[in-house]
């Protein structure tokens, strides 16, 4: 019971990298990507291609596995990023699905559906942090979160974040204030793209494996849920949606009604979740974060 | 001196000429005017010049230099500011954060790491960066009496507000023309009363106002110089006076006579 407690957390933390990055995107610029699944499979690949085949360290591998994530993020950013709301949904749902079907049948590189095997496991300074070990990865993985959690609240609070918000607000507005929107978007785009990959890497960790039906539409739905559950905008309440819906996902397995309650109902679940939400409470459960001036810790105020 | 100007500058969409073959002069120091009935290219004309569209043919200099196919962030950090029709506010910020977004790009910028990198300075600095940015912000935010309202979102000011704010915000980005595109629209003559006044305070600040106006009272009275559009074409510039007895601009109002 405790080890499986300690997955769903371990898992939360995963998807909180992807979703502290989606939120950037879609909480701060207000851009509807829907392609975090692609940049998670392309850092999870990553780490599996390079440990395994090239016997690349773990501490290597994840770094890189966020520029090669980012360098995507570019890649796809700068085209697309000049589609608005529901078109620019339409063409990063396009990229994901791209991503997985290279990864299903570039069988020289990615060893196609049956995916990389036997990912050697992380080691710091020599002691092993072993996914059987549950205690270790999930504080290796929350210590990513939280790294991930201070930079990105740092930028979003930051001159920079203004701007975003600025360009969500109205963009035509925000060229007009000087503020070039077009690099502002890329930018925002490569962030979230590259803490995605980071979770990719520690994913990758984790299975010990990669395959590619483990990055399906479906994932970034997920992620896309967390963000509004919780909160758009607002970095902790992204946390907190990434735990919650974490959770009752894996609620039928902690209850012991797997076989009652099919796998299918979680994605019932999750549509029923947005529509509740966008109803009643459309800023998430703990809404969009005031920015307050940098260095004051104490002065917090939420705004709903 | 002429500060801004544009020459045969032509705006076509498809079979629709918005602005055709139009030569539109700009001097330093002075308020022009540009009037016209609705639809005669007015607004189509601010956007080819301050970069949010761009001309089909015809340049746009800007203290000579060529600036016809520059993006709009780009010709706002030349120092053209402008507003717009329907007020474009950033609604879920607040009114300073508005004033804020217009000081972003003269601010803060590590000559090492860009704006991005200068994100992640130590708190001190960045409180240090902030408060700068803060003290400017309320400097717009005073010069337009708006300071007690720095707080509230901007979504919640009244209209006559808002359109003030909208013009501190491009202030903000210290320009040197400033455009305005019907400041007056939807204001109450007490309300067009204080504007004009507040548009002769931005002149003395030594920037050179363009607006595009319906209220004839406040075009007359503030304007040194009034250029004329119809169907897209400039049909009469001069002072106040030389417009109001201007056949071509009589004709355009309101009809040719029956003869």
């Amino acid at each position: 019971m405790l080890n499986f407690i300690l997955l769903i957390l371990i898992y939360t933390g995963i998807y909180a990298l992807m979703a502290i990055g989606q939120n950037l995107i879609t909480g701060y610029v207000g851009l509807l990507s829907l392609t975090q699944a692609g940049f998670f499979a392309i850092g999870s690949y990553v780490t599996a291609i390079l440990s395994v085949t090239y016997g690349i360290d773990f501490w290597v591998t994840i770094p890189l596995a966020a520029i090669v994530a980012g360098f995507f993020g570019l890649v796809i950013g700068l085209p697309t990023l000049r589609l608005k709301g529901d078109y620019l949904a339409i063409a990063t749902l396009g990229f994901g699905e791209i991503v997985r079907n290279i990864l299903n049948n570039w069988d020289k590189v990615t060893n196609g559906p049956m995916g990389i095997q036997r990912i050697p496991m992380i080691s710091v300074f020599g002691v092993r942090v072993s996914p059987y070990e549950k205690w270790g990865f999930l504080v290796l993985v929350w210590l990513f979160v939280l790294v991930g959690y201070l930079l990105f609240e740092r930028l979003a609070k930051s001159r920079i974040g203004r701007a975003l918000e600025a360009i969500r607000e109205d963009e035509i507005a925000a060229s007009s204030m000087g503020i070039n929107t077009t690099r502002y978007k890329v930018w925002a785009f490569v962030f979230g793209a590259a803490i995605a990959g980071v979770a990719g890497s520690l994913q990758a960790e984790f299975i010990l494996s990669v395959t590619p039906g483990a990055f399906t539409f479906m994932v970034s739905i997920m992620v896309l849920c967390m963000v509004v559950l919780g909160g758009m905008g607002n970095f902790k309440a992204v946390i907190l949606g990434a735990f919650l819906i974490q959770f009752i996902s894996y609620f039928p397995q902690l209850v012991g009604l797997s076989n009652v309650i099919p796998p299918q109902f979680k994605q019932i679940l999750f549509g029923l979740i947005l529509v509740i939400m966008m109803i009643w409470r459309p800023q998430g459960i703990l809404g969009r974060q005031k920015r307050i001036a940098p260095g004051s810790f104490f002065r917090k105020g939420g705004r709903s | 001196m002429i500060l801004l100007e544009t020459t045969k500058l032509t705006r076509a969409y498809g079979g629709v000429v918005a602005v055709s073959e139009v030569d539109f002069q700009v001097r330093e120091g002075l308020i022009t005017g540009l009037i016209g009935p609705n639809g005669a290219g007015k607004t189509t004309l601010f956007n080819n010049m301050t970069g949010l569209d761009t001309p089909t043919s015809g340049k746009v200099h800007f203290n000579g230099i060529d600036i016809t196919n520059h993006s709009a962030h780009k010709i706002c950090r030349m120092g053209i500011a402008r507003t717009f029709q329907n007020i474009r506010l950033f609604k879920e910020l607040s009114v300073l954060e508005n004033v804020m977004v217009g000081l972003h790009f003269t601010t803060g910028k590590s000559p090492v790491t860009g704006r991005i990198g200068a994100a992640f300075h130590s708190y001190l600095r960045a409180r240090e960066e902030y408060e700068l940015m803060h003290e400017q912000a309320m400097k717009w935010l005073n010069f337009f009496h708006l300071e007690a309202f720095a707080d509230e979102l901007a979504k919640n000011l009244p209209y006559g507000h808002q359109r003030e704010l909208e013009i501190a915000r491009a202030l903000a980005t210290s320009p040197t023309i400033l455009f305005l595109d019907e400041p007056a629209a939807g204001m109450n003559p007490f309300e067009t009363d204080s504007l004009m006044k507040t548009i002769r305070r931005i002149r003395d600040l030594d920037i050179t106002v363009v607006l595009i106006e319906h209220d004839m009272k406040l075009v007359m009275n503030i304007c040194d110089t009034i250029t004329v559009l119809n169907y897209g074409q400039n049909i009469a510039q001069g002072t106040p006076a030389e417009i109001r007895h201007n056949p071509k601009v009589i004709e355009a109002y309101l009809g040719k006579e029956e003869a």
